[in-house]
């Protein structure tokens, strides 16, 4: 019988622990199909960071080190400069990656650091419940925006891969989004894009997945993915913000 | 034997590191460490090492929890200012089990405190050193040879128990130069480490290094296993050098640059007729509480002298319990004792016993 | 304790206080001794005042950090004024006189003044002067043996700085015989 849809090799045969609706698993999935693609799960070390996807170390086959909130960066450079023929990538939600852990991101990214860099923006803090994130985005009401983010007050959201696009060191910075089969299908190549910029030694990638978090939104899974379209999309506009293959450049 | 050359602590500490395997180091500037780092930038790209200035003290001991994680010996170094910032990820260096070495060259404190050789960083290095119930192996060398030798007992015990170690040395040490001998290459390999995550190339099972433990049950369960360890270290790896204590009416108890002092004041004090003597902790976690322990039934008193207000006195007095006095004398802020000083305080408790 | 000698080498940053007192260790090594290097450092380092403490010793040393020194090298005013009273009675106080316009009043101590940085000028040797006074303290003390001192002028220059080794040797000698 032909075998037309299986869970990849490098996902572990656990049940998830993700809510209903949430994007998560279709992008733990694609980072597994990735390895399994590339034939590296047993040369990949992965790094969990701290937020909803802190127990990713249970959910890829690789070997797996669970990171302080925000310095997954900072592992993984460790990790890859004791093992530079390894895989490392980082899988790292938005308040870790672009609050508490901005200064890692800013220098691993600076520094070229060859790694890849899985980074889950929904606009939130998930694990703890729902508060204002980095890049919750203007007038979003949150636990602790109740009000709607006030820019006066707290500021504008950051827009990580234009930031990070600036930098001589990124060789990627790619947003993509999981609300439709064609955009699924365009994360999976970005990702494995990333991966690829690491095995040739090209630097610093970064794919930014816009996604969804319909439990702290408020929302049900079908509404979340509507917001995702209207809200997230018009700030967070897919695309290709930094390619140095595209570039016919190599870092 | 090795020719013995003259070096700065900070120097010599970073070449010995070298030489028992250490090729990754991760650091930050400041003063009094910054010779560390410079001279690890130096040599580590010709050994075929890394050297990598960090974007701060909180990602270089991120680099080093990564670095360890892949199996290899890894390093970084700072002082006090800056240990406190790597105590987040000590913390997960302990949690996660993983042996670690972190070098503190102290100076004053608190806050940015100054820039002079201090000892008050002890509580912070053998009590909470970081959140959460976890000890590192601590070591206080006094002198430029122990601050070599010290490098490989650090990463040897905490390999052989899976615990982070610390050398806990001081601006006085980092600075000054001794003559030192470095001990003749081992040929020994570096003990295996089946548990680092350096990918599992589809012949073992994945390994995971990880500090979370959600069910309390289980995550004391760890700890206490944990715990286990430390007890064991306790029992084995305690250290200290004892110098005329064993017909001594007054001990000093000092470690590190205020033990050196303290070493001087002691001779003066014998010169003068006083049975004066030293216990020199060494490692200062696990407390060398069998030596202290030796001494409390003949000695009259203890004297510690420290470069703080009195740190590792609250250990002495746990150890002697009441049963002899234990009094106390202290610079801080980065001024040095002067063995006159602490005569004098020997000379103190001499003539109250007379 | 008899045979410990504490030398306190004081002066401002740029005239060769850490680079004197490494001389004076180095022949401390070479003669066998027990010895500690101890600099001030931080900001005062830079272009303020600058001191360093050598001990030499037949046996283990307590304190590199030396307040009561045997021999005193003052390089500046403010360092004599500063440590003057702190030199051991019956120690050496070496003063070089082109840069300090006053004289130790105390009766209790061996004094030698040297117009080193003049001589140094004189000789297109600038950074000398210093190295004269550590000669002037080999001629008085004898603090190591000769071997020694000429092997430990040779060990604190580089190789890439060999012009220099002939100035610093010179400085020596004309020390020696100031």
């Amino acid at each position: 019988m032909a075998v037309v849809f299986e869970k990849p090799k490098a996902l572990s045969d656990v049940p998830f622990h993700y809510c209903p609706g949430c994007t998560h698993g279709i992008v733990h999935r694609l980072v597994a199909e990735v390895l399994d693609e590339l034939g590296v799960e047993g040369n990949t070390v992965g790094v969990a960071s701290v937020g909803c996807s802190v127990f990713a170390y249970n959910y890829f086959n690789c070997d797996m080190v669970q990171a302080a909130h925000g310095r997954a960066p900072a592992v993984a450079t460790g990790l890859k400069r004791a093992l530079p023929d390894n895989v490392i990538f980082t899988y790292q939600g938005d308040g870790d990656l672009a609050a508490i852990g901005m200064a890692e991101t800013v220098h691993a990214a600076t520094r070229g650091e060859n790694i890849t860099v899985i980074f889950i923006n929904n606009a939130i803090y998930g694990m703890t419940g729902g508060q204002m994130a980095p890049t919750s985005l203007p007038g979003q009401v949150t636990q602790t925006s109740p009000y709607g983010r006030d820019v006066k007050v707290a500021g504008y959201p950051i827009r990580v891969c234009e930031l990070l696009s600036t930098l001589s060191g990124t060789a990627l910075a790619q947003r993509v989004t999981v609300d439709s089969v064609a955009h699924v299908r365009e994360a999976k190549k970005a990702i494995k894009k990333g991966f690829e910029n690491q095995i040739n030694k090209r630097g610093y990638s970064i794919i930014e997945v816009v996604s969804t978090c319909p439990t702290n939104w408020g929302l049900s899974p079908k509404e979340a993915v509507q917001w995702l379209r209207d809200n997230m999309l018009p700030y967070y506009p897919l695309g290709v913000y930094k390619d140095v293959t595209a570039e016919g450049g190599e870092n | 034997m090795a020719e013995k050359v003259l070096m700065k602590g900070n120097e010599a500490l970073a070449e010995a590191a070298i030489q028992c395997g250490c090729k990754h180091y991760f650091g930050y500037p400041i003063t009094p460490q910054t010779e560390v780092a410079a001279y690890m930038s130096k040599r580590l790209p010709k050994e075929g090492g890394v050297f990598l200035q960090a974007e701060s003290e909180i990602a270089a001991v991120n680099m080093v929890l990564g670095a360890t994680s892949a199996g290899v010996r890894a390093m970084t170094s700072s002082s006090s200012p800056g240990i406190s910032l790597k105590s987040e990820g000590v913390s997960y260096i302990g949690g996660s089990d993983l042996p670690a070495l972190i070098i503190n060259v102290q100076r004053g404190g608190p806050g940015l405190g100054g820039i002079q050789p201090s000892q008050s960083d002890y509580w912070q290095a053998t009590k909470a050193l970081g959140h959460g119930d976890f000890q590192l192996f601590v070591l206080a060398p006094s002198t430029i040879q122990e601050m070599v030798d010290f490098v490989s007992l650090a990463y040897e015990v905490g390999e052989k128990y899976r615990v982070p170690a610390m050398i806990l040395s001081d601006g006085m040490l980092g600075q000054m130069m001794e003559p030192v001998e470095f001990p003749q290459k081992k040929d020994e390999p570096i003990a295996d480490k089946p548990w680092a995550t350096n990918g599992h190339k589809n012949q073992r099972k994945k390994n995971i290094i990880n500090s979370l433990y959600i069910q309390p049950e289980e995550l004391e369960n760890l700890i206490k296993e944990r715990y286990e360890r430390y007890a064991k270290i306790k029992e084995e790896e305690q250290r200290a050098e004892e110098f005329m204590c064993d017909d001594a009416d007054i001990v000093v108890v000092a470690f590190g640059a205020s033990s050196r002092v303290s070493r001087s004041a002691v001779m003066q004090a014998r010169a003068e007729g006083i049975k004066a003597g030293l216990i020199r902790p060494i490692t200062l976690w696990p407390f060398p509480d069998k030596t202290i322990e030796k001494h409390v039934g003949h000695t009259k008193d203890f004297l510690c002298v420290e470069m703080n207000m009195g740190q590792m006195v609250d250990d002495v007095r746990l150890v002697v319990s009441g049963r002899k006095p234990v009094s106390f004398f202290g610079r801080t802020g980065g001024v040095i004792p002067t063995p006159a000083e602490v005569l004098a305080e020997i000379k103190k408790l001499a003539g109250k016993e007379n | 304790m008899a045979n410990t000698l504490n030398i306190l080498l004081a002066g401002f940053g740029g005239q060769g206080i850490l680079f004197a007192g490494k001389t004076i260790a180095y022949s401390g090594l070479l003669d066998g001794k027990e010895l500690s290097w101890l600099p001030s450092y931080g900001p005062e380092m830079r272009g303020g005042t600058c001191n360093c403490s050598v001990v030499l010793s037949d046996e283990s040393i307590g304190s590199p950090l030396v307040t009561t020194p045997d021999v005193l090298i003052a390089m500046n005013r403010p360092s004599l004024e500063k440590f003057v009273d702190k030199v051991v009675p019956g120690g050496t106080i070496l003063v070089d006189s082109s840069m300090i316009d006053i004289k130790v009043e105390r009766t209790d101590v061996n004094v030698y003044y040297v117009d080193a940085t003049k001589i140094a000028d004189e000789n297109n040797m600038h950074s000398c002067a210093i190295i004269i006074l550590v000669g002037k303290m080999f001629k008085e003390l004898g603090f190591c043996s000769k071997e020694a001192l000429d092997g430990a002028i040779q060990k604190v220059i580089p190789a890439k700085k060999a012009a220099m080794l002939e100035l610093n040797q010179k400085a020596l000698e004309i020390g020696q015989n100031a």
